[in-house]
This record gives structure tokens, C-alpha cells and sequence, in this order.
């Protein structure tokens, strides 16, 4: 495993964004002076008023290191200061401030069999690690389970499907799978094998995510968690 | 750093949602604030013990704690003397780990947090539990610093930050609440900062 790059504070111009549905938003960045970042790891994107007044969030880097823009996949929460921001203000050409690549720990760059589960928007550090693994020639390596509501709300849904991702939906059917979360043998054939386990989610999802893995035998010392939420009591 | 096309106009929004009262965003200064000296652990010597009213109690190599599965917590710390500091990146193993080898006994309600320091600082076991307490070794990616209690300290995130005890060594299991070093010095037994709990005697 390589060493993981951190980066400083840097600038990313907007050169692309789009929103795949009401509540996401993708954004591709060209960064000034960038530190390639290994699949797993994040960003935090600061706003800056002209008083000096700042807000800033981290969010998962979906790109994959190769690629020659940074892309964020950013989940629109209600009242949320930056991702409000961003989803109702910023356009091409706008430029935001930038701190990455962060995050050692939840790290994959190829070296070793890895099955990965991620809920909602957790899968989006999991769609650079994909990104990755095929280009690399490495998709055998990688086994991705993605766990959403509803299609709709599942970001990177067709390029996880069309990858051959195991995608569990517990609100809505998809082909003849009923809604319902990943079972134990839906998940069984994809740990054969690894040797690492990454799950990415809230703190309910990765607790659940972490016993399922244990319930099919995966070492608990193998697993590697990265769970989001915010400290205090508004989330 | 250039200043955010249409950003900061109107209504800060986020604000009061974000930053708990009275606290302001120190950006990435991390200030240094202990109360004794930094001790210089080295980490092949240092345990981790679980103890008191527990089933099992259990001592950890670094070694041995590094064999559990990890955890990583993402987001904000606040700190008593204002400062808060947002998203952060903290990597070691969660607490929930340690206390389900350890079986806590039903009367367990409180933990004295110990340092090698001497250091201690008091929560009610509830705050430990529920994925939200860590020891962590690791900040942004990096070793935890000695002086942000490198090797490892305990990470109580939705705390003010003097209940996350730098240099951790024990986690000791109780009945009753007992003191801290902080709070026999006038510091709040829990220490919300969404509630303000600075000082005894704050609600």
C-alpha cells in the first residue's frame, strides 16, 4: 500500500456540474497544483464570503486519480450552508477554495482482494475505488455492494449497475429483487477470498454493514470503516 | 483565497446549525491546550486497559489494539475555550469495540478516563457508546501528534473537547460519577456544547 498523499489548501475552478436528481449534484473540478489522491479518499470544499466569513464540508472524491478533474458527488441536505450553496448558486467558472487529498485510512489502490458496502451517498468514495480497479485492470480485485432506498436516490446507480455491483434496494423492487437490505447469502460469494473489507455510510448503516460482514465470516481486523454525520444534533 | 461568487449576501444559514453557541471556527489552527506535561510515550510500552465494573477487564498492546477493526470519525470538535474546529479526520478504533470485549456489568453508568499523564476526566457511559467515542492514533491521514496526545487519545466528538483525554491509558467502569481532574476544578460533569455544559451549574 502506498503511502496517502495529503494536500494543502489549494483553489478548484468549476469546469463541469450536473444533477443526476433533486438532491444531487455533481461537480467536476479542475484543481490548481494538485496532489493525486488515492480511491477512498476526500476533499473539504470552503465557501468564503467577502467578509472573510467561511463554511466548509468534506466530501468524497468519486474520481479516479487518473482522471484530469477532481469529482464530487455532493448529496443536498436540507437547510445545508454549502451544499444549498452549491446546488442553487454555483455554475461553471465559479472557483472554491479546496483542501485534499485527506483521509489515509479508507484507502484502496489495488494492492489487495477488497470487498466494499456502501450506503446512499457512502458509495461514492467506492465509484473512485471502482473507477480505479478497472483501469488498472484490477476489477477482479474489487467487489462493491450498494445499498440505497430507491434507485433514484443511489448516486452513480447505471455505472454501478452496468460495473456489476451487487446494488440492494430496501425501499423499491429492482428486477426480481424485493426491496429488502443485502442478506448474508447475497453477500457470502462476494467475501470469498478478500482480504479487506471497506464500509462507507452513516453511523446506523456502517454498524449494520460491519455485523453482516461478521455474520459471513469476514475478519473483524480486516474491515475499515468510514462513517459520516455531524457531530451536534442537527445532521 | 478568492472570495465565493455569491456567497455571504444574505442569511448565514449554516451557521447557527453548524457551530454550537458561543464557539467560533478556528479553521485548520488546531490549538495546543493541556494542563500537565506532554509525556514522550513510547508505543511498544504503552496498554490500554478496560476496568471496573466490567465482565472481562482487558489490557491492550498497541499492537493488539491495532488488530481490532478500525473506525474513523469525520466532522466537527469543540473545545471549552471557544474554538471549534470542522471537519476534522480522526482514525483509531471505536470505543463500542473495546467495551464489547470488555462486557460492562449493568451497574456500570460513568467512566473515569485516565492519561498516563495522571490526567483524568469523567462521562457517563452512554456518551462512550453508540459509535460515537474512538481512541485515535491518527489526524487527517497522519500519526497523531504528541501534543494533540499522540499516540493514541480518546475522541468523544459531541463533547467539548477536554473529555477527550490525551495519552489515554484506562477507561475505568463506575456506579456513580466521580470527578475528573477538569471538573473537580469547576468544569461541567458532561460538557454538551449544543447545550453550553461549560461549568457546573450550567444546565
Amino acid at each position: 500500500m502506498s503511502v496517502a498523499p495529503v494536500g494543502p489548501w489549494t483553489t478548484g475552478r468549476l469546469v463541469e456540474l450536473e444533477r443526476p436528481s433533486d438532491r444531487l449534484l455533481r461537480l467536476r473540478l479542475e484543481v490548481a497544483d494538485r496532489v493525486d489522491h488515492l480511491p477512498g479518499q476526500h476533499y473539504v470544499l470552503r465557501l468564503r464570503a467577502e467578509d472573510g466569513y467561511t463554511a466548509q464540508r468534506s466530501y468524497s472524491v468519486a474520481s479516479d486519480p487518473a482522471d484530469p478533474l477532481l469529482e464530487l458527488m455532493v448529496e443536498c441536505l436540507p437547510g445545508g450552508e454549502v451544499s444549498g450553496f452549491l446546488h442553487d448558486v454555483a455554475e461553471a467558472g465559479d472557483v472554491f477554495e479546496l483542501r485534499g487529498p485527506i483521509g489515509g485510512w479508507f484507502v484502496w489502490d489495488g494492492d489487495v482482494d477488497a470487498v466494499c458496502i456502501g450506503g446512499g451517498t457512502g458509495v461514492v468514495p467506492l465509484v473512485s475505488m471502482l473507477r480505479h480497479a478497472r483501469r488498472i485492470g484490477a476489477a477482479d480485485r474489487l467487489r462493491v455492494v450498494a445499498v440505497a432506498r430507491t434507485l433514484a436516490e443511489l448516486p452513480y446507480a447505471a455505472e454501478l449497475l452496468e460495473a456489476g455491483a451487487l446494488v440492494a434496494l430496501t425501499r423499491e423492487n429492482l428486477g426480481d429483487r424485493v426491496a429488502h437490505p443485502p442478506y448474508p447469502d447475497e453477500l457470502a460469494p462476494l467475501v470469498e477470498d478478500v482480504t479487506r473489507a471497506y464500509v462507507c455510510g452513516s453511523v446506523g448503516f456502517a454498524s449494520f454493514a460491519t455485523r453482516l460482514l461478521g455474520e459471513v465470516g469476514v475478519r473483524s481486523e480486516s474491515i475499515r470503516v468510514e462513517q459520516f454525520g455531524a457531530s451536534g444534533v442537527s445532521a | 483565497m478568492p472570495v465565493t461568487r455569491g456567497f455571504g449576501g444574505g442569511l448565514r444559514r449554516g451557521r447557527p446549525d453548524r457551530l454550537p453557541p458561543g464557539q467560533y471556527d478556528t479553521g485548520k489552527d488546531w490549538p495546543v491546550l493541556t494542563a500537565e506535561a506532554q509525556p514522550d510515550l513510547d508505543p511498544e510500552q504503552w496498554t490500554m486497559t478496560v476496568d471496573g465494573l466490567v465482565d472481562s477487564p482487558r489490557t491492550w498492546s498497541w499492537r493488539a489494539l491495532h488488530a481490532l477493526p478500525g473506525s474513523s470519525y469525520v466532522g466537527d470538535i469543540h473545545c471549552v475555550t471557544t474554538w471549534s474546529m470542522l471537519d476534522t479526520t480522526f482514525a483509531g478504533v471505536s470505543v463500542d469495540t473495546l467495551l464489547e470485549l470488555a462486557g460492562p456489568r449493568p451497574e456500570a453508568a460513568y467512566v473515569l478516563a485516565h492519561s498516563t499523564t495522571g490526567y483524568t476526566t469523567n462521562l457517563p457511559l452512554a456518551d462512550l457508546t453508540g459509535g460515537r467515542a474512538w481512541l485515535a492514533w491518527e489526524y487527517d491521514g497522519r500519526p497523531l501528534a504528541p501534543e494533540h496526545g499522540g499516540p493514541v487519545r480518546l475522541l468523544v466528538p459531541h463533547l467539548y473537547f477536554w473529555k477527550s483525554a490525551k495519552w489515554i491509558t484506562r477507561l475505568e467502569l463506575m456506579a456513580h460519577d466521580r470527578p475528573g481532574f477538569w471538573e473537580q476544578n469547576g468544569y461541567h460533569d458532561r460538557g454538551d456544547p449544543w447545550m453550553e455544559q461549560r461549568y457546573q451549574g450550567d444546565p
